[in-house]
């Protein structure tokens, strides 16, 4: 299960309108307990894929190392990425799959239909390695705004 | 030196956040890693004792592929970072849905 505040959830969502029609893509910060993965923090990331960004997307390395320092310096670990679908559905595609190698994180992705965030879902990566990895379907547990940790 | 272990690998590495080993080069730190934590080692190389494309080794903020692969030197206090990347995409192109 994925567990995220309103706020980080509606500033992951907000940020696919905002790049749309190209998708949007980003990190998410937080704790991993037992099967729950809590978010504390989204962060957004650049689009590298300036050759095809309506419909794919990629992180720059140098920007996940700055990023996994970010965590260490704040106490949280990598839970997750999200990314956007711009009028696409927020199902994972092959390509998603095939690129996925964070296993035992979260895959958050939303669909925006015209400029407007729909439907977002979130797709935990399990499996023992590359050769069985597979997207399962995950709920998202949304808490509001000022709730506790 | 340190070596960062990322999220899905940790599991493989007594899930350490962080690995301290003695190492001269980046090669021959991934080696103590990979000899300490042999789990490890089928998730970072190929068969043919490539590492995987998509995983990403960083020395401090150099990608080694720009530096000397896994015979850039290392010095007692530099971190080196594993970084599995980060892609995807909403389909193949060429769906009718896509804009263009």
């Amino acid at each position: 299960m994925l567990i995220i505040r309103q706020t980080e959830l509606d500033s992951l969502r907000r940020h696919g309108e905002e790049t749309y029609p190209r998708e949007c893509c980003g990190v998410m910060l937080g704790r991993i307990e037992g099967d729950e993965r809590v978010v504390d923090a989204v962060l957004r990331a650049g689009n590298t894929r300036v050759d095809s960004p309506h419909n794919r997307y990629n992180i720059d390395p140098r920007e996940l190392v700055r990023i996994q320092r970010e965590a260490r310096d704040r106490g949280l670990d990598i839970v997750g990425f999200y990314h956007s679908h711009p009028d696409h559905s927020a199902r994972w595609s092959q390509t998603d799959l095939a690129e996925a190698h964070w296993i035992g994180c979260s895959y958050v992705i939303t669909s925006v239909e015209k400029g407007v965030a729909t439907v977002t879902n979130s797709f935990d990566l399990r499996g023992a390695g590359e050769e069985d990895k597979c997207f399962v379907d995950e709920p998202i547990r949304v808490l509001a705004a000022e709730a506790a940790d | 030196m340190k070596i960062l272990i990322p999220t899905p690998l940790r599991q493989y590495a007594a899930k350490n956040h962080a690995v301290d080993v003695p190492a001269k080069t980046v090669g021959e730190a991934l080696s103590s890693l990979t000899s300490q934590y042999s789990d490890l080692r089928r998730h970072l190389y190929t068969d043919d004792g490539q590492l995987r494309a998509f995983v990403n080794v960083y020395l401090n903020d150099e990608d080694i592929r720009y530096l000397q692969k896994e015979n850039t030197p290392v010095r007692d206090n530099d971190t080196l970072s594993i970084v599995p990347s980060i892609a995807g995409g909403c389909c193949r192109g060429g769906c009718c849905c896509c804009p263009r």
